[in-house]
């Protein structure tokens, strides 16, 4: 268990190097980084001399090292667009997607598990094929045409609802949130249904698959057998064994809630990091987008470093391995 | 004969199967709608001497005040929907078929020499994909899209972008190719076939290209479809963000992004006739797809 547990913090912290060693490369070979921090008049003596102070004359490894060194003191350089310090600009931008992704993360759990399941106990159900085939459709309809959709629907047509930014929001500490006003929950409302659709189907269709195997396994018939209550052995016996993929997909879809609220960002002008990232892009903000893709990686490796350890939380069987 | 028979067999249940039957019939008609377009279509929407403005914003025919010359209308730029419609489908399949390609030689490359050789290559390759495997393909896209405008010449950005968003779109692609590939390799070595194969001293690429690739061709074909569409999707996000293509040789993304600026007012024929050109597309391509694997993985039939 410890041992395990060691093991992955260690590939853990491989990944994030080899994350930090591209964030690098990135910035110091896609264009001059003193041709982007100088302007034209300043002379090549100057330049040349800023080149030196910066160190960026000294060997590729020991730039490397002091580059992940200041990393990690959160010293993230400047923009080249803005010449503010990214790890303002990011940190400033946090707390609206992490916001947008846990609210799309909860509403695709909170619909997907129950259809997965609906949809397993009752595959020939005329509920079931309809289901169905609507998250065929769901999966081929591109994000960003989904939010149009609803942009259409109920901000255009209906008038309910904004259709950009983030409404009201509180300031607690340095946490921009949009949770504890009206407003702002209004405006969230569509971003977080747009970007939970895509991860919806997914659950739907893993945790149904999921269930399906589980109740042919012979544990479920020996329960059949004994004469157990439907009810008790589907939501007892079956779907708290559908747990750990569940879990599972969690993690997997954090990636996937993270890249497709750049889309969803960038429909509904949500404030957020996806968005700041794009503007990055279009404008070769190379320290912008080295330290996005840092911040994004570290979540990643930190959400599923968790979701392991969840594993061994909840299913006994893991434990066991290691006493044995 | 066991392949001529599982081909049959597919056959079989193709011919059953009234939603692959119509998926592939939509396929096939956009397909060919878009390798025709230019004799199928009214005017060159590249071509800006092709149109006029006096022609902008007609609606569809079955709409009044429609110019029967424009089927389904035209935009702001009196640019006809079909026409641009049936170049934007084309340069979203070119785009999302040489993606397609790149990512599969690459991939299924990689994967069978993993799979074949297994040790330390296998472990590098492995990692670099569980690296990309993090990274989202979206952002991956996105990323190398961002490095090739930090790289490359400003004059020559223009005349590259069909080749950077290919490239981009190959480079997230690869790694469900890697992956498959290389697991099915790994069942494939230990079969007697292949194990003849290396004692005859055969060299290692015809191993691996003439013995083993036919035989894990099944599963790729079924990568093949899904990755189609997730190409096809990914260049129209990436052209819907504005990285992607410009508005003057547009894709069936670009023409979402130009529709978009119509939400608002009445013509609503700008915006949502590519975008149900796009999702019949992927609709269709996916629902093959579907099918596909459960031809090819008999215990879900």
């Amino acid at each position: 268990m410890v041992y395990f547990i060691v093991k992955r913090m260690i590939q853990s912290v491989f990944v994030m190097l080899a994350v930090a060693f591209l964030a690098f490369s990135l910035f110091r070979f896609v264009g001059d980084p003193i041709t982007q921090m100088t302007g034209v008049e300043t002379s090549v003596a100057d330049q040349e001399r800023l080149r030196e102070e910066l160190g960026l004359n000294d060997p590729f490894v020991s730039q490397f090292i002091r580059f992940t060194g200041d990393m990690l003191q959160g010293d993230f350089g400047y923009s080249y667009r803005t010449r503010q310090p990214v790890a303002d600009m990011i940190t400033e931008r946090v707390p609206a997607t992490l916001e947008l992704g846990v609210v799309a993360l909860i509403i695709s759990l909170l619909v997907g598990v129950p259809a997965g399941v609906y949809t397993a106990l009752k595959p020939r159900g005329i509920w079931t094929q309809t289901i169905l085939m609507t998250t065929l459709v769901g999966v081929s309809i591109p994000t960003f045409v989904i939010g149009i959709m609803l942009i259409f629907l109920f901000g255009v047509q209906l008038g309910w609802l904004p259709t950009f930014g983030r409404g009201g929001t509180v300031q607690i500490g340095n946490w921009e949130s949009s949770l504890f006003t009206i407003s702002g929950w209004r405006a969230l409302l569509l971003p977080a249904i747009t970007l939970g659709v895509y991860q919806l189907t997914l659950t739907m269709r893993l945790v149904r698959a999921e269930m399906m195997e589980v109740m042919r396994s012979d544990y479920i018939r020996f329960a059949m057998a004994r004469g157990v209550p439907m009810r008790k052995l589907h939501y007892k016996h079956a779907l708290v064994n559908t747990m750990v993929p569940v879990i599972t997909i969690i993690g997997l879809q954090f990636g996937g809630v993270i890249a497709f609220s750049i889309v969803t960002e960038s429909v509904f002008q949500w404030p957020g990091m996806g968005l700041l990232f794009l503007e990055s892009i279009r404008f070769v903000d190379i320290p912008v987008m080295g330290v996005y893709l840092v911040v994004i990686a570290f979540f990643f490796v930190l959400v599923n470093l968790v979701v392991d350890l969840l594993y061994v939380a909840i299913d006994p069987r893991l434990r066991l391995r290691d006493v044995e | 004969m066991i392949a001529f028979l599982k081909k049959f067999e597919g056959l079989w249940l193709f011919v059953h199967s009234p939603s692959a039957i119509v998926a592939a019939m939509v396929a096939t008609l956009i397909i060919l709608g878009a390798i025709f377009a230019s004799w199928i279509a009214l005017v060159n929407p590249y071509d800006l001497a092709s149109f006029s403005l006096f022609d902008g914003l007609l609606p569809p025919v079955w709409q009044d005040g429609a110019n029967p010359k424009y089927l389904l209308g035209t935009d702001d730029q009196g640019r006809d929907m079909i026409s641009a419609i049936l170049y934007g489908a084309r340069l979203s399949l070119i785009i999302g078929l040489s993606a397609l390609t790149i990512a599969a030689v690459i991939g299924v490359g990689l994967g069978l020499a993993a799979g074949y050789y297994g040790g330390r290559f296998d472990a590098v390759v492995m990692r670099i994909a569980d690296v990309q495997l993090a990274l989202p393909a979206i952002l991956t896209a996105l990323l190398i899209d961002g490095i090739a405008r930090g790289i490359l010449p400003a004059a020559i950005q223009q005349d590259l972008r069909v080749a950077v968003l290919t490239l981009a779109i190959a480079l997230s692609l690869w790694v469900n190719f890697a992956r498959t590939a290389r697991a099915t390799t790994f069942v494939q070595m230990n079969k007697e076939y292949v194990q003849a194969a290396i004692m005859m001293g055969q060299r290692p690429s015809r191993v691996m290209f003439v013995h083993i690739l036919p035989n894990i061709l099944g599963p790729l074909l079924v990568i093949m479809t899904v990755d189609l569409a997730s190409a096809i999707l990914l260049e129209a996000t990436l052209s819907f963000l504005g990285i992607g293509l410009p508005a003057d040789s547009p894709s069936l993304g670009t023409l979402i992004r130009i529709g978009m600026q119509f939400l608002l007012s009445g013509e609503w024929w700008i915006l949502w006739i590519p975008t149900l050109f796009l999702i019949a597309l992927v609709v269709s391509i996916n629902i093959l797809g579907d099918f596909l694997r459960d031809i090819f993985n008999p215990r879900l039939r």
